[in-house]
């Protein structure tokens, strides 16, 4: 895969080096100091660092703002862009707004329902689903172009990606709804978090089976449970997720002080399983407010230092 | 067809409580079906109305008519020498009927008595579901005769997004994830290949995005 944007991000996995990528949430208010604190935390640990978009609905400070200041210290930030608050005209400009910090990541998302967050009684807009924000993105950059036709002066040159759940439903879409993501222009793929082993290989190998592994580089996304109700809460509750009964019964095993230390074995162990894994380009590691341990769990994954680019 | 709830009668009592002479004026379409709207629950509800003003010590007039349409200027001609016997009319048609008697009867004041819902079908007495946003653009014979427009929660067309689970909707677990439905579909019709084609971004201008829509047919004009 040729390189094609001035993304750190590209280059590492281009380069056939595992990429590590985390995430930060901004804070709800106006310090910045907390995504800042966050940022240092794990910077010489990752190569580039998501910042979400109003995660679960909940209004927060935004994303493009929070990518500018990790920016601005010098690090590589991921654009994550939902289309439920945005129509075509702001997805455009906050595109170009981006690009002139020289964001060169973005991450294309549809987003939470607003029912599940502080504005419940909000409109949503979807005017773009993910896969057409994908597509937006990609005739953007290669096409010099706005939607509407007209020529972009300085195309934005941004590196195109999208989530997608190996564990969600149905599962025979699977493979072919990344393979409709690659043809709408993901370039990289983070992954849903990985506890069942077992189906994210099956997924891997449908995957495999199509050649999707050589069209887009797939991270593994992980994120280390800290409890034994995380465990359940994440089996139970959150859509989409598959924890196995063995995860819940590990955790549930240790005393409550050691379940965090198990939560981070578990991960590593997970990292370890998924490397050998053909196909699978990287680590993307959610440490859910918990940004401290990602540090530990690069350098236990083996996966430190990581490259100077 | 369209369907609409009865409003709260404290919300109505609310909207007409300072009139003397109403009429309580049903429809015959689709509010009748869906049991909101038509003769049945005009009398229902002139009933209640003249409990609630006899209870007040109200002397209040309340009448009942239910016009075979109120969306048609025709029947709404048919209350135009009685309407001035009324200082206030409670229209249970849907929003269109609403408007177009008011529209008509220029300097009486007319208020809802129903909430106009959506469009949509009898599942079973009692139970009204929507299928339908009136986009302007059917999108139907791509996605196995399933509008993801009005039963997604997200209206997206090229689903389903990551929160569907067990064939249900994130938002809601007796929600039906309108995905699941039309892949199901697509599989039902041999045509699960057409899942892969990326339908493209949507032309909104013929829903609400383009302003008050009109369709005018130069063959049927008078």
């Amino acid at each position: 895969m040729n390189i094609k944007t001035p993304s750190k991000l590209e280059k590492i996995l281009a380069s056939g080096q595992l990429a590590v990528t985390s995430e930060c949430g901004p804070p709800r208010g106006t310090n910045a100091e907390e995504i800042i604190k966050k940022a240092k935390l794990i910077k010489d640990y990752v190569d580039a660092i998501n910042i979400t978009d109003n995660q679960t609905s909940v209004t927060r400070l935004c994303s493009l703002a929070s990518c500018i200041h990790l920016k601005l210290m010098g690090l590589e930030p991921v654009l994550q862009m939902v289309t439920r608050d945005r129509n075509r005209i702001a997805i455009q400009s906050d595109i170009l707004g981006a690009a002139s910090f020289g964001i060169n990541n973005i991450l294309c998302l549809s987003g939470d329902h607003q029912c599940f967050g502080d504005c419940a009684k909000g409109q949503n807009v979807y005017d773009l689903d993910s896969m057409q924000l994908l597509q937006t993105v990609r005739y953007m950059r290669d096409e010099g172009k706005f939607l509407g036709g007209d020529d972009i002066k300085h195309p934005p040159k941004m590196f195109v990606g999208a989530a997608e759940n190996p564990f969600a439903d149905p599962f025979e879409i699977r493979a072919p709804r990344l393979a409709k993501k690659v043809a709408a222009g993901a370039e990289f793929i983070q992954t849903q978090c990985i506890y069942n082993l077992e189906r994210f290989e099956q997924w891997m190998k449908l995957v495999r089976d199509r050649g999707l592994h050589e069209k887009v580089y797939i991270l593994a996304g992980v994120t280390p449970l800290k409890s034994a109700g995380m465990a359940k809460y994440m089996k139970n509750k959150v859509p989409g997720m598959d924890v196995p009964d063995e995860i819940v019964k590990r955790m549930a095993s240790k005393p409550k002080e050691k379940q965090p230390e198990e939560g981070i074995n578990i991960c590593i162990e997970s990292i370890q399983r998924l490397k050998e894994i053909e196909g699978v380009r990287g680590f993307h590691v959610m440490a859910i407010e918990w940004e401290e341990k990602v540090p530990e769990i690069v350098q236990r994954a083996g996966l430190y230092p990581r490259p100077k680019e | 067809m369209i369907i609409a709830d009865k409003k709260p009668i404290e919300e109505i009592i609310e909207a007409i409580k300072d009139y003397k002479k109403i009429l309580i004026l049903g429809c015959n379409e689709c509010v009748t079906v869906c049991e909101a709207g038509g003769k049945k629950e005009v009398e229902i509800l002139a009933s209640a109305l003249r409990m609630y003003f006899l209870n007040q010590s109200k002397d209040v007039k309340i009448d009942e008519k239910t016009l075979e349409r109120q969306c048609d200027h025709e029947y709404l001609e048919e209350i135009r020498n009685t309407v001035e016997n009324y200082d206030s009319i409670l229209s249970l048609a849907c929003g269109v009927g609403v408007q177009f008697t008011a529209e008509k009867y220029h300097s009486t004041p007319v208020f809802p008595g129903v909430n106009t819902c959506f469009l949509g079908a009898t599942e079973e007495r009692g139970v009204w579901v929507e299928r339908c946003q009136a986009c302007g653009k059917c999108i139907l014979a791509s996605t196995g005769g399933i509008c993801p427009v009005s039963r997604c929660a997200k209206r997206i067309l090229n689903g389903p997004c990551g929160g569907s689970s067990k064939g249900k909707c994130e938002i809601n677990k007796d929600l039906a994830c309108a995905w699941q439905l039309i892949i199901d579909r697509l599989k039902a019709l041999g045509k699960l290949d057409e899942y892969e084609k990326i339908t493209p971004i949507k032309d909104w201008s013929t829903d609400r995005a383009g302003g008050p829509r009109k369709v005018i047919r130069e063959d049927v004009k008078q």
